[in-house]
């Protein structure tokens, strides 16, 4: 039986995620703090897709606790994806180095010590895949959320590395940068609407990079050429533009 | 933002959330002058206040199913479409439907819709077994035939005006097959309309399109038009390894606002004549998907833009049934007469019903389609006289255009609803662009 264990599941990625995988048989496996709050989806998925669906408390920044946390699920999924992020308020994480450091922290460091410990066992095991959802702010510096931007950046390297490491192991890496998306996290924003995904497309564009174990995915493709613009423009230049 | 109904008409500027909890649904209701909203598939300004709208689309979970009784518990802003694609292949089907899946349950619950069944199984009401409101206190109410009575009653077909619908259990009913036997019949006119409709009271599903372009003997012709559920080994050889299943159909996709002037009274006229003469030619038995028997209109996606710029209304009236003959006469003759044919002309004979504000009662029910002009909307006025006269009133899910002074006249029972807002506060706290129009 297949099973997906999808990390941040209180995310509108990771739930659009959850039931994309539901609906291909897969048992869902969802993790985050305060599993309670997630009682509701959890049968939402098993009704409307007739597979399991468990809860496991999960808090990302707890770092100590990762290994227990994977020790103790039933079972080991083949599939994760690590939904966990953090934007937090630019201004705000520009005063407070305490903020700063828990979108650092949430984006970064909790991230990469829970996908170790599970890249880990992957390797021993042969096989599986891994699925980061990054963020095309980490691909170059902008004033507007620079500290976010530099912790997904961060993010996307280790994504990398670990994908170059287990290629040869049978563990598949996916990088996800989703471009704007409609979720909690982007509420309020006035986001361009050709630009801007659905969260059911980037769980479709996620199924679909698993199954033809693809590396680098942007959900809307017009994100990849928009980022190679962004990533030449000279930096005398970049510097001095409002983004 | 500028919002408005399915009609287009008329757009409102209102301030529109979409509370993620019931916390922050609490604090959004608290603040006053709030209605709720579902999928935007009222026709008018029903599901818009001016302060305070409250898209309800994060409440959009199923609950819980229970397979004996066939109870579902549901949140509020869970599509009827998805329902249907959850249930069906699972041999489960809502008992009513209203003309379009897109809507969601605290909207069918709001406006206690009805379907081509109601001469015999009645409106949603009926598969409604318990209601969780948040209230003008902000408190969750559960309300029933066994408890908070008065809530329960008001709450179906009360328009959203009692509080916010969170989770609501209905009932489904168990089906063998994904189609329906249909058959048309060919009536020449409002009479025989009318005497087809009174002999089929035992077909379990009745609904007649009327070319509303007639004048004289043949004023109101119509195809009437029966279903029965299809037993699984009736069904077509191709799919009868899944009964269940809807076949795959490609979906139209309306990609611009038509020109105001696309739908002229050439154009009706030439629609209305060509469907008529082709149900005449095909008037025999045949099997629909329940898809396409059910929701003709869903397949075409953003029908509502062929309408143009300013947008469209629905007329739809329910005349009690002493008074049907005469009434539909006179509403047809009107409507025959301004040369303004609806594209979409249906009529149905409704069963009977107690409720206390719901739009259902025993009598026919037209609904008639007009792109919104000067010419249309003087029309629409006589036909609400015309329904007054004859003892009628309008259903509130359609209406975005209503005078306070007809709907007062056509409806005895909304001073008693007030009442009932005044002594609850509710009148206080929830409030539509609709409501406010007609002193509901």
């Amino acid at each position: 039986m297949n099973n997906i264990l999808i990390l941040g599941a209180h995310s509108d990625i990771a739930i659009a995620v959850a039931h994309r995988f539901a609906e291909a048989g897969y048992q869902i496996q969802l993790a985050a703090r305060n599993i309670n709050n997630l009682a509701a989806d959890k049968s939402d998925i098993e009704l409307r897709h007739q597979v399991n669906v468990t809860l496991h408390e999960f808090d990302a920044l707890d770092t100590t606790s990762h290994s227990y946390f994977v020790e103790q699920l039933t079972i080991l999924p083949n599939i994760t994806v690590c939904a966990v992020g953090y934007m937090g308020v630019q201004a705000e994480n520009e005063r407070e180095i305490k903020e700063a450091s828990l979108v650092i922290r949430s984006n970064y460091e909790g991230p990469v010590s829970i996908l170790s410990v599970l890249a880990n066992c992957f390797e021993a095991r042969g096989c599986g895949c891994l699925v980061g959802i990054s963020s095309v702010a980490g691909e170059r510096g902008r004033a507007s959320n620079y500290v976010y931007g530099s912790a997904k950046a961060g993010f996307t390297a280790f994504l990398s590395g670990l994908r170059n490491r287990l290629a040869k192991k049978g563990v598949h890496v996916v990088t996800v940068l989703p471009g704007f998306v409609t979720t909690k996290m982007t509420e309020g924003m006035d986001l361009p609407k050709k630009l801007t995904a659905q969260p059911k497309e980037v769980a479709n564009a996620i199924f679909n990079a698993v199954q033809k174990k693809q590396n680098i995915i942007y959900t809307r493709p017009v994100w990849r050429f928009i980022m190679i613009i962004i990533r030449n423009i000279p930096e005398q230049i970049f510097k001095r533009l409002k983004l | 933002m500028m919002l408005s109904g399915w009609g287009r008409y008329p757009r409102i500027d209102t301030k529109l959330s979409a509370p993620r909890n019931i916390e922050a649904l609490r604090k959004k209701v608290l603040k006053g002058y709030a209605i709720a909203r579902g999928n935007g598939r009222s026709y008018g300004d029903s599901a818009i206040s001016a302060q305070n709208t409250i898209h309800m689309k994060h409440f959009n979970r199923m609950l819980a199913f229970d397979t004996q009784h066939g109870q579902l518990v549901a949140e509020a802003g869970v599509l009827l479409a998805d329902i249907i694609s959850t249930f069906l292949p699972r041999g489960w089907f809502p008992f009513v439907t209203p003309g379009t899946k897109f809507v969601t349950l605290g909207g069918m619950i709001a406006a206690d819709v009805h379907g081509k069944n109601h001469h015999k199984d009645g409106s949603f009401a009926q598969y409604v077994d318990w209601i969780e409101i948040l209230t003008c206190e902000g408190e969750i109410q559960r309300c029933s035939l066994n408890e908070n009575l008065e809530l329960f009653e008001w709450t179906l077909g009360g328009m959203g005006l009692t509080g916010i619908v969170i989770r609501a259990a209905i009932r489904l009913r168990p089906i063998n097959s994904a189609w329906i036997k249909q058959s048309t019949l060919v009536a020449k006119n409002i009479s025989q309309t009318i005497e087809l409709f009174e002999q089929s009271h035992d077909a379990s599903y009745s609904v007649a399109w009327i070319d509303c372009l007639q004048h004289g003997k043949s004023l109101g012709r119509s195809l009437v038009m029966l279903g029965e559920h299809a037993e699984a080994e009736s069904i077509p050889l191709e799919h009868k390894k899944q009964p269940l299943q809807l076949p795959f159909k490609r979906k139209l996709r309306i990609p611009i606002k038509f020109p105001s002037w696309a739908l002229n009274s050439l154009s009706v006229r030439a629609f209305n004549a060509f469907y008529y003469w082709n149900g005449k030619r095909n008037h025999q038995k045949k099997l629909v998907d329940l898809d396409s028997y059910f929701f003709p209109l869903d397949t075409i996606i953003g029908w509502n833009k062929i309408y143009g710029r300013r947008g469209f209304a629905q007329f739809q009236c329910v005349l009690p049934i002493k008074n049907s003959n005469d009434g539909l006469r006179a509403l047809l003759s009107a409507t025959a007469n301004a040369g303004a044919g609806s594209f979409l002309a249906v009529l149905k004979r409704l069963g009977t019903q107690k409720s206390r504000f719901s739009f259902p009662m025993e009598g026919y029910t037209l609904a008639l389609d007009f792109p919104i002009n000067r010419k249309t909307l003087a029309l629409m006025e006589q036909l609400d006289r015309i329904t007054v006269q004859h003892g009628g009133h309008f259903y509130l899910a359609k209406d975005s255009r209503m005078s306070r002074k007809i709907f007062q006249k056509s409806e005895p029972r909304a001073s008693d609803y007030l009442s009932y807002r005044t002594d609850q506060v509710s009148s206080k706290v929830f409030e539509s662009a609709q409501s406010k129009r007609l002193g509901l």
